[in-house]
Protein backbone atom coordinates (compact mmCIF):
# COMPACT_ATOMS: atom_id res chain seq x y z
CA UNK A 1 0.00 0.00 0.00
CA UNK A 2 0.69 3.22 -0.39
CA UNK A 3 1.99 5.00 2.55
CA UNK A 4 0.32 8.89 2.51
CA UNK A 5 3.00 10.44 5.23
CA UNK A 6 5.95 10.15 2.41
CA UNK A 7 7.98 9.13 5.16
CA UNK A 8 8.82 5.60 3.85
CA UNK A 9 12.47 4.66 2.87
CA UNK A 10 12.99 1.34 0.80
CA UNK A 11 16.22 0.47 2.30
CA UNK A 12 18.96 -1.54 -0.59
CA UNK A 13 21.32 -3.64 0.08
CA UNK A 14 24.07 -3.92 -1.98
CA UNK A 15 27.58 -6.48 -1.24
CA UNK A 16 29.98 -4.52 0.62
CA UNK A 17 32.73 -3.21 -2.28
CA UNK A 18 36.25 -3.98 -1.78
CA UNK A 19 37.14 -1.41 0.49
CA UNK A 20 34.00 -2.42 2.80
CA UNK A 21 35.44 -5.98 2.84
CA UNK A 22 38.74 -4.88 4.12
CA UNK A 23 36.56 -3.70 7.01
CA UNK A 24 39.87 -1.71 7.84
CA UNK A 25 38.99 1.55 6.95
CA UNK A 26 35.66 1.35 9.12
CA UNK A 27 37.34 0.04 11.77
CA UNK A 28 39.91 3.07 11.44
CA UNK A 29 37.04 5.29 11.66
CA UNK A 30 35.63 4.04 14.67
CA UNK A 31 38.71 4.44 16.63
CA UNK A 32 38.88 7.49 15.67
CA UNK A 33 35.16 8.35 16.79
CA UNK A 34 36.22 6.49 20.27
CA UNK A 35 39.03 8.24 20.85
CA UNK A 36 37.52 11.70 20.45
CA UNK A 37 35.17 10.61 23.32
CA UNK A 38 38.83 9.40 25.53
CA UNK A 39 38.96 13.33 25.50
CA UNK A 40 35.88 14.49 26.53
CA UNK A 41 34.16 15.59 29.72
CA UNK A 42 32.79 12.72 31.67
CA UNK A 43 28.97 13.65 32.22
CA UNK A 44 29.18 11.08 35.58
CA UNK A 45 27.66 13.04 38.95
CA UNK A 46 29.85 11.45 41.91
CA UNK A 47 26.37 11.26 43.63
CA UNK A 48 26.80 10.78 47.07
CA UNK A 49 29.66 13.88 47.41
CA UNK A 50 27.90 15.93 43.91
CA UNK A 51 23.87 15.97 43.71
CA UNK A 52 22.74 16.73 40.27
CA UNK A 53 20.03 19.93 40.19
CA UNK A 54 16.71 19.19 40.54
CA UNK A 55 14.14 20.37 38.65
CA UNK A 56 11.59 23.45 40.68
CA UNK A 57 8.51 20.76 40.19
CA UNK A 58 10.97 17.53 41.37
CA UNK A 59 9.40 15.01 43.70
CA UNK A 60 11.51 13.86 46.76
CA UNK A 61 11.25 12.68 50.48
CA UNK A 62 7.74 14.15 52.44
CA UNK A 63 7.77 16.57 55.08
CA UNK A 64 5.22 17.57 57.50
CA UNK A 65 5.34 21.26 57.06
CA UNK A 66 4.54 23.70 60.04
CA UNK A 67 1.97 26.96 60.67
CA UNK A 68 3.88 30.25 61.11
CA UNK A 69 3.70 29.98 64.27
CA UNK A 70 5.56 26.60 64.54
CA UNK A 71 2.44 23.90 65.08
CA UNK A 72 2.25 21.25 63.25
CA UNK A 73 -0.61 21.33 60.21
CA UNK A 74 -1.87 17.96 60.01
CA UNK A 75 -5.01 17.10 61.32
CA UNK A 76 -4.47 13.40 60.61
CA UNK A 77 -7.92 13.45 58.57
CA UNK A 78 -6.32 10.46 56.65
CA UNK A 79 -7.18 12.03 53.34
CA UNK A 80 -3.75 11.28 52.30
CA UNK A 81 -3.79 7.61 53.16
CA UNK A 82 -6.86 7.46 51.48
CA UNK A 83 -5.55 8.86 48.34
CA UNK A 84 -2.12 6.77 48.34
CA UNK A 85 -2.63 4.50 45.57
CA UNK A 86 0.44 2.35 46.85
CA UNK A 87 -0.78 2.31 50.28
CA UNK A 88 2.34 3.31 52.00
CA UNK A 89 0.64 5.89 54.60
CA UNK A 90 -0.71 5.04 58.02
CA UNK A 91 -1.12 7.19 60.87
CA UNK A 92 -3.24 7.24 64.41
CA UNK A 93 -5.13 10.27 65.30
CA UNK A 94 -4.86 11.71 69.02
CA UNK A 95 -7.54 14.48 70.67
CA UNK A 96 -5.12 17.55 71.48
CA UNK A 97 -5.19 18.55 75.25
CA UNK A 98 -5.30 22.15 76.29
CA UNK A 99 -1.85 22.57 77.22
CA UNK A 100 -0.81 21.50 73.49
CA UNK A 101 -2.15 24.63 71.98
CA UNK A 102 1.43 25.66 70.97
CA UNK A 103 2.19 22.32 69.18
CA UNK A 104 -0.75 21.45 66.96
CA UNK A 105 -2.59 23.77 64.90
CA UNK A 106 -6.14 21.45 64.65
CA UNK A 107 -8.18 20.01 67.70
CA UNK A 108 -7.15 16.51 66.12
CA UNK A 109 -3.47 15.61 65.45
CA UNK A 110 -1.59 12.73 64.30
CA UNK A 111 0.43 11.25 67.22
CA UNK A 112 1.82 8.32 64.41
CA UNK A 113 2.37 9.56 61.24
CA UNK A 114 4.28 6.73 59.03
CA UNK A 115 4.96 6.59 55.51
CA UNK A 116 6.67 2.91 54.12
CA UNK A 117 9.19 4.48 51.44
CA UNK A 118 9.92 1.30 49.93
CA UNK A 119 5.85 1.73 48.84
CA UNK A 120 5.99 5.24 48.00
CA UNK A 121 5.80 6.17 44.36
CA UNK A 122 6.46 9.57 44.80
CA UNK A 123 3.35 10.22 42.30
CA UNK A 124 2.32 13.61 44.69
CA UNK A 125 -1.21 12.82 45.22
CA UNK A 126 -1.13 13.08 48.98
CA UNK A 127 0.18 16.88 48.72
CA UNK A 128 -2.70 16.94 46.07
CA UNK A 129 -5.35 15.50 48.40
CA UNK A 130 -3.77 17.16 51.81
CA UNK A 131 -6.81 20.48 52.67
CA UNK A 132 -4.33 21.83 55.47
CA UNK A 133 -1.32 22.01 53.03
CA UNK A 134 0.65 20.17 55.75
CA UNK A 135 2.53 17.68 53.60
CA UNK A 136 4.75 18.31 50.61
CA UNK A 137 7.07 16.46 48.67
CA UNK A 138 10.16 18.71 48.86
CA UNK A 139 12.48 16.80 50.83
CA UNK A 140 16.05 15.30 49.25
CA UNK A 141 16.64 11.90 47.44
CA UNK A 142 15.32 9.30 50.33
CA UNK A 143 18.89 7.66 51.45
CA UNK A 144 19.60 3.88 51.00
CA UNK A 145 19.52 1.52 53.90
CA UNK A 146 20.18 -2.05 55.02
CA UNK A 147 16.72 -3.15 56.15
CA UNK A 148 12.76 -2.81 55.58
CA UNK A 149 11.91 -1.79 58.65
CA UNK A 150 14.33 1.15 58.56
CA UNK A 151 12.29 2.29 55.57
CA UNK A 152 9.43 3.28 57.46
CA UNK A 153 9.80 6.65 58.45
CA UNK A 154 8.12 7.76 61.11
CA UNK A 155 7.59 11.34 62.41
CA UNK A 156 10.75 11.73 63.97
CA UNK A 157 11.86 12.01 60.03
CA UNK A 158 9.01 13.77 58.19
CA UNK A 159 8.06 16.66 60.50
CA UNK A 160 10.21 19.48 59.66
CA UNK A 161 12.50 21.30 62.44
CA UNK A 162 10.73 23.77 64.84
CA UNK A 163 10.76 27.63 62.94
CA UNK A 164 13.41 29.43 64.68
CA UNK A 165 12.22 31.97 67.45
CA UNK A 166 13.10 35.46 66.80
CA UNK B 1 76.59 -26.14 37.32
CA UNK B 2 77.55 -22.12 37.89
CA UNK B 3 75.21 -21.31 41.38
CA UNK B 4 75.08 -17.86 39.85
CA UNK B 5 73.19 -18.57 37.13
CA UNK B 6 70.82 -20.60 39.00
CA UNK B 7 70.40 -17.78 40.93
CA UNK B 8 70.37 -15.22 38.25
CA UNK B 9 67.47 -17.09 36.34
CA UNK B 10 65.76 -18.27 39.55
CA UNK B 11 65.18 -14.53 39.75
CA UNK B 12 64.47 -13.42 36.62
CA UNK B 13 62.00 -15.57 36.31
CA UNK B 14 60.23 -14.61 39.80
CA UNK B 15 60.02 -11.45 38.37
CA UNK B 16 58.83 -12.31 35.23
CA UNK B 17 56.08 -14.18 36.74
CA UNK B 18 55.33 -11.15 39.60
CA UNK B 19 54.86 -8.46 36.32
CA UNK B 20 52.91 -10.95 34.42
CA UNK B 21 50.59 -11.20 37.29
CA UNK B 22 50.67 -8.06 38.18
CA UNK B 23 50.20 -6.25 34.77
CA UNK B 24 47.00 -8.81 34.55
CA UNK B 25 45.89 -7.17 37.58
CA UNK B 26 46.11 -3.97 36.47
CA UNK B 27 45.11 -4.95 32.93
CA UNK B 28 41.31 -5.71 34.46
CA UNK B 29 41.75 -2.27 36.22
CA UNK B 30 42.90 -0.30 32.76
CA UNK B 31 40.03 -2.29 31.16
CA UNK B 32 37.12 -0.63 32.70
CA UNK B 33 39.27 2.76 32.89
CA UNK B 34 39.39 2.72 29.12
CA UNK B 35 36.39 1.76 28.93
CA UNK B 36 34.72 4.25 30.60
CA UNK B 37 36.74 7.05 29.49
CA UNK B 38 35.50 6.27 25.45
CA UNK B 39 31.78 5.96 26.81
CA UNK B 40 32.17 9.72 28.55
CA UNK B 41 32.34 7.95 31.79
CA UNK B 42 34.47 8.11 34.84
CA UNK B 43 35.11 4.24 35.72
CA UNK B 44 36.16 2.63 39.03
CA UNK B 45 37.21 5.47 41.56
CA UNK B 46 35.89 4.45 45.28
CA UNK B 47 38.18 1.98 46.07
CA UNK B 48 41.19 4.43 46.93
CA UNK B 49 42.88 7.33 44.99
CA UNK B 50 41.53 6.89 41.50
CA UNK B 51 40.37 3.55 42.45
CA UNK B 52 43.75 2.09 41.97
CA UNK B 53 43.03 -0.47 44.68
CA UNK B 54 39.93 -1.89 42.69
CA UNK B 55 41.86 -5.43 41.47
CA UNK B 56 42.33 -6.21 45.18
CA UNK B 57 38.81 -5.47 45.50
CA UNK B 58 37.94 -7.50 43.04
CA UNK B 59 41.10 -10.53 43.88
CA UNK B 60 39.48 -10.25 47.81
CA UNK B 61 35.90 -11.03 45.80
CA UNK B 62 36.78 -14.07 43.80
CA UNK B 63 38.50 -15.79 46.65
CA UNK B 64 36.05 -15.01 48.87
CA UNK B 65 32.79 -16.31 46.45
CA UNK B 66 31.05 -19.76 46.70
CA UNK B 67 33.00 -22.26 44.65
CA UNK B 68 30.41 -24.57 42.58
CA UNK B 69 31.47 -27.83 41.07
CA UNK B 70 28.88 -28.99 38.95
CA UNK B 71 27.48 -32.74 40.11
CA UNK B 72 27.94 -33.73 36.56
CA UNK B 73 30.94 -32.07 35.52
CA UNK B 74 33.97 -34.10 34.98
CA UNK B 75 35.76 -33.05 38.13
CA UNK B 76 39.35 -33.53 37.60
CA UNK B 77 39.02 -31.76 33.89
CA UNK B 78 37.44 -28.94 35.82
CA UNK B 79 40.15 -28.47 37.91
CA UNK B 80 42.76 -28.66 35.02
CA UNK B 81 41.07 -26.13 32.74
CA UNK B 82 41.85 -22.87 34.77
CA UNK B 83 45.05 -24.18 35.78
CA UNK B 84 46.04 -25.23 32.33
CA UNK B 85 44.89 -21.58 30.88
CA UNK B 86 46.86 -20.02 33.93
CA UNK B 87 50.13 -21.80 33.03
CA UNK B 88 50.11 -22.02 28.97
CA UNK B 89 49.61 -17.88 29.47
CA UNK B 90 52.60 -17.50 31.97
CA UNK B 91 55.42 -19.83 30.13
CA UNK B 92 55.18 -17.58 27.14
CA UNK B 93 56.99 -14.69 28.57
CA UNK B 94 60.48 -17.01 29.08
CA UNK B 95 61.66 -16.77 25.56
CA UNK B 96 61.01 -13.14 25.13
CA UNK B 97 64.25 -10.66 25.48
CA UNK B 98 63.65 -7.90 27.68
CA UNK B 99 66.69 -6.43 27.41
CA UNK B 100 70.17 -5.91 26.26
CA UNK B 101 72.60 -7.76 28.13
CA UNK B 102 73.46 -6.45 31.97
CA UNK B 103 77.06 -6.24 32.91
CA UNK B 104 77.06 -6.32 36.32
CA UNK B 105 80.28 -6.98 38.28
CA UNK B 106 82.12 -8.52 35.51
CA UNK B 107 79.08 -10.88 34.66
CA UNK B 108 76.76 -10.44 32.28
CA UNK B 109 73.44 -11.29 32.77
CA UNK B 110 70.84 -11.62 29.66
CA UNK B 111 67.70 -10.45 30.56
CA UNK B 112 65.68 -13.38 28.88
CA UNK B 113 65.17 -16.12 31.01
CA UNK B 114 66.29 -18.76 28.07
CA UNK B 115 67.68 -17.88 24.53
CA UNK B 116 66.55 -21.12 22.83
CA UNK B 117 67.37 -21.46 19.26
CA UNK B 118 63.42 -21.76 17.69
CA UNK B 119 62.32 -19.53 20.10
CA UNK B 120 59.53 -18.44 17.59
CA UNK B 121 58.33 -22.03 17.01
CA UNK B 122 58.22 -22.39 21.50
CA UNK B 123 55.40 -18.98 21.40
CA UNK B 124 53.64 -21.27 18.58
CA UNK B 125 53.80 -23.93 20.58
CA UNK B 126 52.47 -22.57 24.15
CA UNK B 127 50.23 -20.25 22.23
CA UNK B 128 48.23 -23.68 20.40
CA UNK B 129 48.53 -25.20 24.17
CA UNK B 130 46.72 -22.25 25.48
CA UNK B 131 42.80 -23.30 23.56
CA UNK B 132 43.25 -26.65 25.70
CA UNK B 133 42.39 -24.25 29.22
CA UNK B 134 39.38 -23.42 26.89
CA UNK B 135 38.58 -26.76 25.63
CA UNK B 136 38.84 -28.99 28.44
CA UNK B 137 36.74 -26.18 31.08
CA UNK B 138 34.61 -25.97 28.41
CA UNK B 139 34.27 -30.39 28.00
CA UNK B 140 34.90 -31.13 31.70
CA UNK B 141 31.85 -28.44 32.66
CA UNK B 142 29.12 -31.17 30.78
CA UNK B 143 27.27 -27.86 29.56
CA UNK B 144 25.87 -27.53 26.31
CA UNK B 145 26.80 -23.14 25.80
CA UNK B 146 30.37 -24.17 27.61
CA UNK B 147 30.91 -26.84 24.93
CA UNK B 148 29.70 -25.40 22.13
CA UNK B 149 31.80 -22.01 23.01
CA UNK B 150 34.88 -24.45 23.41
CA UNK B 151 34.36 -26.22 20.15
CA UNK B 152 34.04 -22.29 18.61
CA UNK B 153 37.37 -21.22 20.50
CA UNK B 154 38.88 -24.75 19.10
CA UNK B 155 38.31 -24.07 15.71
CA UNK B 156 38.45 -20.06 16.21
CA UNK B 157 41.89 -20.68 16.93
CA UNK B 158 42.98 -23.17 14.58
CA UNK B 159 41.93 -21.26 12.10
CA UNK B 160 43.91 -18.09 12.73
CA UNK B 161 46.57 -20.10 14.02
CA UNK B 162 47.43 -20.59 10.09
CA UNK B 163 47.12 -17.11 9.22
CA UNK B 164 49.52 -16.59 12.14
CA UNK B 165 51.85 -19.13 11.33
CA UNK B 166 52.15 -17.95 7.48
CA UNK B 167 52.42 -14.04 8.64
CA UNK B 168 55.42 -14.89 10.65
CA UNK B 169 57.30 -17.18 7.39
CA UNK B 170 57.27 -13.80 5.75
CA UNK B 171 59.22 -12.30 8.65
CA UNK B 172 61.48 -15.38 8.91
CA UNK B 173 62.52 -15.22 5.51
CA UNK B 174 63.66 -11.47 6.23
CA UNK B 175 65.36 -12.59 9.87
CA UNK B 176 66.76 -16.33 8.57
CA UNK B 177 66.92 -17.01 12.80
CA UNK B 178 63.60 -18.20 14.64
CA UNK B 179 66.07 -17.23 17.73
CA UNK B 180 63.92 -14.17 19.22
CA UNK B 181 67.12 -12.29 20.81
CA UNK B 182 68.71 -12.50 17.20
CA UNK B 183 65.53 -11.54 15.41
CA UNK B 184 65.71 -8.43 18.23
CA UNK B 185 69.08 -7.69 17.59
CA UNK B 186 68.73 -7.17 13.91
CA UNK B 187 66.39 -4.50 14.65
CA UNK B 188 68.72 -2.47 16.50
CA UNK B 189 68.19 1.37 16.44
CA UNK B 190 65.19 2.49 14.78
CA UNK B 191 65.22 -0.33 11.94
CA UNK B 192 62.18 -2.25 12.96
CA UNK B 193 60.54 -5.28 11.04
CA UNK B 194 56.98 -3.10 10.74
CA UNK B 195 58.67 -0.76 7.97
CA UNK B 196 59.53 -4.06 6.06
CA UNK B 197 56.34 -6.49 6.97
CA UNK B 198 53.80 -3.80 7.27
CA UNK B 199 51.32 -6.33 5.65
CA UNK B 200 52.55 -8.95 7.69
CA UNK B 201 51.92 -7.18 10.85
CA UNK B 202 48.68 -6.16 10.15
CA UNK B 203 47.50 -9.77 9.87
CA UNK B 204 49.68 -10.85 13.07
CA UNK B 205 48.10 -8.94 15.16
CA UNK B 206 44.42 -9.84 13.63
CA UNK B 207 45.69 -13.30 14.69
CA UNK B 208 46.60 -12.26 17.93
CA UNK B 209 43.45 -10.88 18.64
CA UNK B 210 42.11 -14.20 17.53
CA UNK B 211 44.06 -15.87 19.63
CA UNK B 212 43.42 -13.69 23.18
CA UNK B 213 39.77 -14.45 22.20
CA UNK B 214 39.92 -10.21 22.56
CA UNK B 215 36.97 -8.28 21.19
CA UNK B 216 35.66 -8.07 18.09
CA UNK B 217 36.89 -11.99 17.82
CA UNK B 218 35.28 -13.21 21.25
CA UNK B 219 33.11 -15.33 19.84
CA UNK B 220 33.92 -18.12 22.68
CA UNK B 221 32.84 -16.33 25.48
CA UNK B 222 29.46 -14.30 23.60
CA UNK B 223 27.19 -13.60 26.22
CA UNK B 224 24.18 -13.16 23.99
CA UNK B 225 23.94 -16.51 22.20
CA UNK B 226 26.11 -18.54 25.06
CA UNK B 227 25.72 -17.50 28.48
CA UNK B 228 29.26 -17.00 29.37
CA UNK B 229 30.68 -19.15 27.03
CA UNK B 230 33.44 -22.05 28.10
CA UNK B 231 33.54 -20.38 32.15
CA UNK B 232 29.58 -20.47 32.46
CA UNK B 233 29.67 -23.02 35.09
CA UNK B 234 32.87 -21.87 36.63
CA UNK B 235 32.82 -19.95 39.96
CA UNK B 236 34.91 -18.32 42.26
CA UNK B 237 38.86 -18.05 41.96
CA UNK B 238 38.65 -20.60 38.99
CA UNK B 239 36.29 -18.53 37.00
CA UNK B 240 39.35 -16.13 38.42
CA UNK B 241 42.19 -17.77 36.79
CA UNK B 242 40.34 -17.87 32.98
CA UNK B 243 39.88 -14.33 33.17
CA UNK B 244 43.36 -13.86 34.54
CA UNK B 245 44.69 -15.67 31.91
CA UNK B 246 43.02 -13.71 29.25
CA UNK B 247 44.63 -10.91 30.04
CA UNK B 248 48.35 -12.16 30.93
CA UNK B 249 47.59 -13.27 27.23
CA UNK B 250 47.29 -10.20 25.98
CA UNK B 251 50.44 -9.23 28.29
CA UNK B 252 52.23 -11.65 25.91
CA UNK B 253 51.38 -11.00 22.96
CA UNK B 254 51.69 -7.41 22.97
CA UNK B 255 55.53 -8.33 24.40
CA UNK B 256 55.58 -10.81 21.04
CA UNK B 257 54.22 -8.02 18.84
CA UNK B 258 56.32 -5.63 20.06
CA UNK B 259 59.43 -8.14 20.16
CA UNK B 260 58.88 -9.66 16.51
CA UNK B 261 57.53 -5.87 14.47
CA UNK B 262 58.63 -3.60 16.95
CA UNK B 263 62.17 -4.03 17.33
CA UNK B 264 61.23 -5.16 21.18
CA UNK B 265 64.26 -2.86 23.84
CA UNK B 266 65.75 -1.01 20.60
CA UNK B 267 64.88 2.41 19.86
CA UNK B 268 66.04 5.25 17.57
CA UNK B 269 68.97 6.78 19.21
CA UNK B 270 70.09 4.16 22.08
CA UNK B 271 74.06 3.79 20.97
CA UNK B 272 73.74 7.38 21.96
CA UNK B 273 71.83 6.95 25.20
CA UNK B 274 73.98 3.96 26.28
CA UNK B 275 77.17 6.11 25.83
CA UNK B 276 75.69 8.43 27.95
CA UNK B 277 74.47 6.31 31.07
CA UNK B 278 76.99 3.10 31.14
CA UNK B 279 76.26 -0.78 30.88
CA UNK B 280 73.69 -0.84 33.62
CA UNK B 281 71.12 2.09 33.62
CA UNK B 282 71.29 2.25 29.36
CA UNK B 283 69.91 -1.72 28.91
CA UNK B 284 67.08 -0.79 31.68
CA UNK B 285 65.90 2.11 29.43
CA UNK B 286 65.55 -0.13 27.17
CA UNK B 287 63.51 -2.57 29.22
CA UNK B 288 61.71 0.54 30.12
CA UNK B 289 61.21 1.43 26.13
CA UNK B 290 59.76 -2.60 25.71
CA UNK B 291 57.35 -2.16 28.46
CA UNK B 292 56.10 1.21 26.96
CA UNK B 293 55.11 -0.47 23.90
CA UNK B 294 53.67 -3.59 25.48
CA UNK B 295 51.43 -0.79 27.43
CA UNK B 296 50.48 0.94 23.98
CA UNK B 297 49.34 -2.12 22.67
CA UNK B 298 47.53 -3.14 25.60
CA UNK B 299 45.66 -0.18 25.04
CA UNK B 300 44.58 -0.45 21.48
CA UNK B 301 43.61 -3.80 22.38
CA UNK B 302 41.23 -2.45 24.82
CA UNK B 303 40.57 0.28 22.48
CA UNK B 304 39.64 -1.94 19.71
CA UNK B 305 37.57 -3.82 21.75
CA UNK B 306 35.32 -0.59 23.11
CA UNK B 307 34.91 0.19 19.35
CA UNK B 308 34.31 -2.56 17.47
CA UNK B 309 31.00 -5.32 18.04
CA UNK B 310 31.61 -8.63 17.45
CA UNK B 311 32.14 -10.63 14.57
CA UNK B 312 29.36 -13.11 13.58
CA UNK B 313 30.50 -16.84 13.47
CA UNK B 314 30.67 -17.00 9.41
CA UNK B 315 32.33 -13.70 9.23
CA UNK B 316 35.06 -14.82 11.31
CA UNK B 317 35.63 -17.86 9.48
CA UNK B 318 35.34 -15.97 6.23
CA UNK B 319 38.10 -13.06 7.24
CA UNK B 320 40.20 -16.27 8.67
CA UNK B 321 40.22 -18.53 5.63
CA UNK B 322 39.20 -16.28 2.69
CA UNK B 323 41.04 -12.93 3.37
CA UNK B 324 43.66 -13.27 6.03
CA UNK B 325 45.34 -16.93 4.81
CA UNK B 326 45.40 -15.91 0.98
CA UNK B 327 46.97 -12.26 1.77
CA UNK B 328 49.95 -13.97 4.28
CA UNK B 329 50.38 -16.20 1.48
CA UNK B 330 51.19 -13.18 -0.87
CA UNK B 331 52.96 -11.92 1.03
CA UNK B 332 54.83 -14.71 1.37
CA UNK B 333 55.54 -14.68 -1.96
CA UNK B 334 56.02 -10.79 -2.75
CA UNK B 335 58.27 -11.00 0.56
CA UNK B 336 60.53 -13.96 -1.09
CA UNK B 337 60.65 -12.02 -4.63
CA UNK B 338 61.86 -9.20 -3.33
CA UNK B 339 64.64 -10.94 -1.26
CA UNK B 340 65.82 -12.66 -4.13
CA UNK B 341 65.82 -9.60 -6.15
CA UNK B 342 67.70 -7.52 -3.65
CA UNK B 343 70.32 -10.25 -3.19
CA UNK B 344 70.95 -10.92 -6.93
Amino acid sequence: MESLSNKKKVLEQKPLNFAERMYLPAIVKGLGTTMSHFFKKSSTIRYPEQEREFSINWRGMHSLKRDEDGRERCTACGLCALSCPAEAITMIAAERKPEEKNLYREEKYAAVYEINMLRCIFCGLCEEACPKEAIYLDGPIVPSDYLRKDFIYGKDKLVEGPLEVK
Amino acid sequence: MDINFVIEKFLLVSILFAISLLIAMYSTYAERKVAAFLQDRLGPDRAGPFGILQPLADGVKMFMKEEITPSNSNKWLFMAGPGLAMLCACIGTAVIPWGQDLAIGGRVIPLQVTDINVGVLYLFGVVSLGVYGVMIGGWASNNKYSLLSAIRAASQNISYEIAMGLSIIALLLMTNSLSLKEIVLQQHGGNWNVLYQPLGFIIFMICSFAETNRAPFDLPECETELIGGYHTEYSSMKLGFYLFAEYINMFVSSAVMATLYFGGYNYPGMDWVATQLGPIAAPLVGTGVLFLKIFAFIFFFMWVRWTIPRFRYDQLMNLGWKTLIPLAIANIIITGIVIAVVKF
